[in-house]
């Protein structure tokens, strides 16, 4: 039995049944890695010992009658964002190579109460700038479906990890897209929350009012169980919402008759790849079959959304990365004479080009003299893109859109900055809106996966999770795995 | 001199002394050992997330209202985005355009006259660290290391409308100010501790006219002494500049405080651009009316209005009024002891004269002493009960003060207390008489200022213990019946 390809329902099944131990399953999944790692490269630290003694644990845990969670003993890894205790922490960038955190992410801190198994942090790219993984400081990550072709990122790393069988589930961070689009790039399924439905504390800032940590899964199902653990109003983050927070699996229900699904136009047609639409317009019929109201709508400001991101989160994170100046911790230039060029040479050193870009466009952004027109003025359109969601969500229990325009692209082919921002177009507004939007598999094109993006207002996960069941549970497109070449 | 007038504004920053940093729970205490009041969020660790201490907005908002202040509705807090070693987020998190409180003032009394400052605003923010440097100077040093302790203390910044026309004045604001945030109990305001600093814009104009001249910031300023002498020094180098023909240019300046000068810091050139824009990581402040209002109504008697109230109900000079309200603590001991004992004037006296006097010989404040208001009230009960003199009473202060002793165990074990019986010292009398013929002439022939000496003849010999009243009464009376 190839356990590394289950789901966590199914696992934990087999857990509680004592068919398998944590410990088994965990030495299982390390030896996928063994097997799959030199050609993926999702992970930049793998935590081999930790994850045994942390599984030996759980099954002792198991054995002396303790009351166990479905994440117990269930092996996971997490995007190199997020802060954990004693274990490298470096956000894929040189100038974090060797910085080890002396706390834990919130988030960390709640799924090692779940009793979840760290096997190790996945590459990204570098400070979560990025639409690819090729950013990362250290090396780019593979896509099971097809080596040649990018994981799609930031969040590649985990994305890629959940695709390849090397870990059961993964969490992600999703600024403008980090979790949906390598989601829809991978075959697996990604969530990102509602702003502030999941602790940011312990993940590293890229752009604090955009940034938000949510799971990787193989189905629908595990996407619930993980949110049921990690959502949950969080004393240590001022944004974190202080709101009821629902059992995800009570919306796994296969019943959609009579839910209405806005089609917004502006996320169709030009730029977006035809065969990606058809897939897409597949399942729309699908959730018509499946008593739906389908219906199309217009989100008019959608236009703007890219501008105002690559305004409002340049200028954060140009602030958030402002600490890395060689002083406490992680690299610094050796070969400096004073402060300033310490400073100056050690950011020089430790940061890639991106995020040199993306930090030198928030800093003009935020400059004096260019603050109205640019900052102030993206904020007022953050507004209005916040208010055609708004309007929509009237109508709509949900929207759907494709989550990127176009299948999983080969290294290399978007040098140009403005193109791979480009992949971000369907995910963008989303963030900036502080909603929450699912991305589901759903079919294949040129063997690579087609991604389907379902949008909800703010807590609305699970209405989201309600028709992505659905849509599973009544189509072959949703669940796909990647055949590895070379991999028996 | 006469033909210019100065304007001064003031910067002051005061520490908010709440038991936690104001966005992490690290104890604010100053001093211990370097990096040991820190934690992973105001060391600023990659991740880490600001809680607001809801004790800073209280305090806050508490001195917004003492210094009559509007407090706002909506509030919010801003990055400050700067390099700097002892800045472990390369940001201070601060307020910009939204502060917690804005256009208030305060009254300050300078020759007599009142004079109503304005507050242009009040706001708060986190202190940074501190650089030592392992040499003489910044320059002489190879390395420097930071001490994140005062990372993250929370501060408020008071700013002044430029309505300071002098260095004496700008004192008197500091100390009004300084006395205001006592009273509410807010900050230490120490300044040698670095709980109340101060910057000072400084500029000079022709008398008469109404555009302010070019400013400069005089940063560095450790004492209040200090903060006069550097005024008076900046207004002094300006007119110079301007009576020499030259302009003056807009910059930060130094006061240094050896040398007794002010140094160019950085010119406006090299001024920061701090991209300020609001911390996503904080929610806005919505600040009700009824929690304000609740806040006011908690507010204890400012020194104005208790300065007012020694003047009209008690009778005190005005001076005397002001000194003893310009310290929370010394009109503390002033109240506890007319409780006391409700003898308004001699208690102020004895404040006034004796206790400043020795206060301010071994530079100590009021509560380093160990002179309680209870030991008062008992030795000016003895006085008026003829138990001491007031001579006596002196030594008596100062035993008190300097052991904390009651008066009565020291009046005993000293044997200070007073002679009145008249037998006891009618036989001293007569022996001076007998010893000093030359005065005892002198005042036949009409010098009655002769009787002083012989006076302090009898207090010499009886160790200044024996009642100058019955002295007095006892040499007349025997004097006259030679
Ligand atoms: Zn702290």
């Amino acid at each position: 039995m190839e356990l590394f390809s289950l789901t966590i329902h199914e696992l934990q099944g087999l857990l509680v049944k004592k068919e398998i131990s944590a410990e088994e399953l965990t030495k299982q999944v390390l030896e996928r890695i063994e097997q799959v790692e030199d050609k993926i490269k999702a992970f930049v630290t793998i935590t081999k010992e930790e994850a045994l003694k942390a599984a030996r644990e759980i099954d002792q845990k198991r054995i002396n009658g303790v009351s166990l969670g479905p994440l117990a003993g269930i092996p996971m890894a997490l995007k190199d964002n997020m802060c954990t205790e004693g274990i490298k922490t470096t956000c894929s960038s040189k100038i974090l190579y060797n910085f080890i955190p002396p706390y834990n992410a919130s988030v960390y801190e709640k799924l090692l109460g779940a009793g979840s198994v760290l096997l190790g942090k996945t590459n990204m790219d570098e400070f979560a700038m990025g639409s690819s993984t090729e950013n990362s400081g250290f090396f780019a990550t593979r896509n099971p479906w097809d080596l040649n072709c990018v994981p799609g990122g930031s969040s590649g790393g985990s994305a890629a990890a959940v695709a390849a069988g090397e870990a059961i589930f993964a969490l992600g961070s999703d600024t403008g897209g980090s979790i949906r689009q390598p989601a829809a790039y991978c075959g697996v399924i990604g969530l990102k929350p509602t702003y502030g439905a999941v602790s940011r504390y312990g993940l590293i800032a890229y752009a604090s009012s955009l940034d938000q940590i949510g799971p990787f899964t193989k189905d629908v199902t595990d996407c619930a169980l993980v949110m049921n653990t990690i959502t949950g109003h969080d004393p240590f983050d001022s944004t974190s919402a202080n709101a009821d927070y629902p059992d995800y699996t009570s919306f796994l229900v296969n019943d959609i008759k009579g839910m209405r699904v806005g089609i917004p136009q502006e996320y169709f047609g030009e730029g977006i790849d035809p065969e990606v639409e058809n897939k897409i317009k597949e399942a729309i019929k699908k959730l018509e079959e499946l008593g739906a109201i389908v219906e199309e709508c217009s989100l008019p400001h959608t236009q703007y959304a890219m501008p105002t991101y690559y305004l409002i989160a340049p200028a954060e994170c140009s602030s958030n990365l402002a600490r890395y100046d060689g002083v406490r911790y992680g690299l610094r230039a050796e070969d400096a004479d004073d402060v300033l060029s310490m400073f100056s040479r050690t950011r020089n050193q430790g940061f890639g080009v991106e995020v040199k870009r993306r930090i030198m466009l928030g800093t003009y952004a935020l400059s004096s003299g260019y603050y109205d027109a640019y900052y102030l003025k993206a904020l007022k359109v953050r507004n209005l893109i916040k208010q055609d969601f708004d309007q929509a969500f009237e109508k709509f229990h949900c929207l759907l859109t494709p989550t990127t325009p176009s299948v999983a692209f080969e290294f290399g082919s978007k040098s140009d900055p403005l193109a791979m921002y480009k992949q971000d177009v369907c995910t963008i507004p989303v963030n900036l809106a502080g909603i929450p939007a699912l991305s589901l598999p759903y079919g294949l094109v040129n063997n690579k996966p087609v991604g389907l993006q379902l949008i909800g207002k703010a807590f609305a996960e699970g209405t989201l999770l309600r028709i992505g069941y659905a849509l599973e549970q009544n189509s072959q497109e949703t669940r796909i795995t990647p055949i590895l070449e070379g991999v028996k | 001199m006469g033909q210019y007038e100065v304007v001064i504004g003031l910067e002051v920053h005061v520490e908010l002394k709440t038991k936690t940093k104001i966005f992490c729970g690290c104890p604010t205490e100053f001093g211990g050992e370097p990096n040991t009041h820190v934690c992973p969020i105001c060391l600023g660790l990659p991740g880490v997330l600001p809680v607001l201490n809801k004790k800073v907005l209280e305090f806050a908002t508490k001195a917004g209202l003492a210094l009559n202040c509007k407090i706002a509705e909506f509030s919010k807090f801003d990055r400050k985005n700067y390099f700097y070693p002892d800045l472990p987020k390369a940001y201070q998190i601060s307020q910009y355009d939204l502060p917690i409180a804005e256009q208030g003032y305060l009254d300050i009394n300078v020759n007599g006259q009142t004079k109503r400052i304005g507050i242009t605003r009040l706001h708060m923010e986190e202190d940074a660290g501190k650089l030592v440097h392992q040499g003489l100077t910044i320059s002489s040093s190879n390395s420097s290391l930071v001490d994140y302790n005062r990372t993250g203390v929370p501060l408020i910044e008071i700013v002044s409308e430029p309505d300071l026309r002098s260095a004496e004045e700008a004192k008197a604001y500091l100390e009004m100010l300084k006395a205001i945030m006592e009273y509410i109990d807010v900050s230490d305001v120490k300044m040698e501790q670095g709980s109340l600093r101060c910057d000072a814009n400084v500029s000079i104009r022709p008398m008469g006219s109404k555009e302010f001249g070019t400013k400069t910031e005089v940063k560095n300023l450790n004492s209040f002494r200090s903060v006069q002498r550097a005024i008076e020094y900046e207004i002094a180098r300006q007119i110079d500049i301007v009576e020499e023909g030259g302009k003056i240019i807009q910059e930060t300046r130094t006061w240094d405080e050896n040398k007794g000068i002010t140094l160019s810091l950085r010119s406006k050139e090299e001024a920061h651009d701090y991209r300020y824009f609001p911390d996503p990581d904080l929610t806005p402040l919505v600040i009700s009316r009824e929690w304000v209002e609740e806040l006011k109504a908690g507010l204890p008697e400012l020194p104005a209005f208790k300065k007012e109230r020694l003047i009209k109900e008690h009778g005190l000079p005005e001076y005397d009024a002001g000194v003893i309200t310009s310290s929370r603590a010394l009109a503390e001991f002033y109240d506890k002891t007319v409780s006391l004992h409700p003898d308004y004037k001699a208690v102020s006296n004895w404040i006034m004269v004796e206790l400043l006097k020795l206060l301010n010989a071994e530079n100590l404040e009021i509560t380093d002493s160990k002179i309680t208001p209870q030991g008062l009230a008992k030795m000016l009960k003895m006085i008026e009960k003829g138990t001491i003199s007031g001579k006596i009473a002196k030594q008596v202060f100062e035993e008190m003060f300097n052991t904390g002793k009651d008066p009565e165990v020291i009046v005993k074990e000293k044997g200070l207390v007073q002679i009145s019986d008249e037998g006891q010292i009618s036989t001293i009398v007569d022996q001076v008489i007998a010893n000093n013929p030359k005065s005892v002439q002198d005042f036949k022939a009409g010098k009655e200022k002769a009787i002083g000496f012989l006076v302090g003849q009898v207090m010499k010999e009886t160790r200044g213990q024996a009642n100058p009243g019955v002295v007095n009464k006892l040499l007349k009376e025997k004097l006259t019946k030679l």
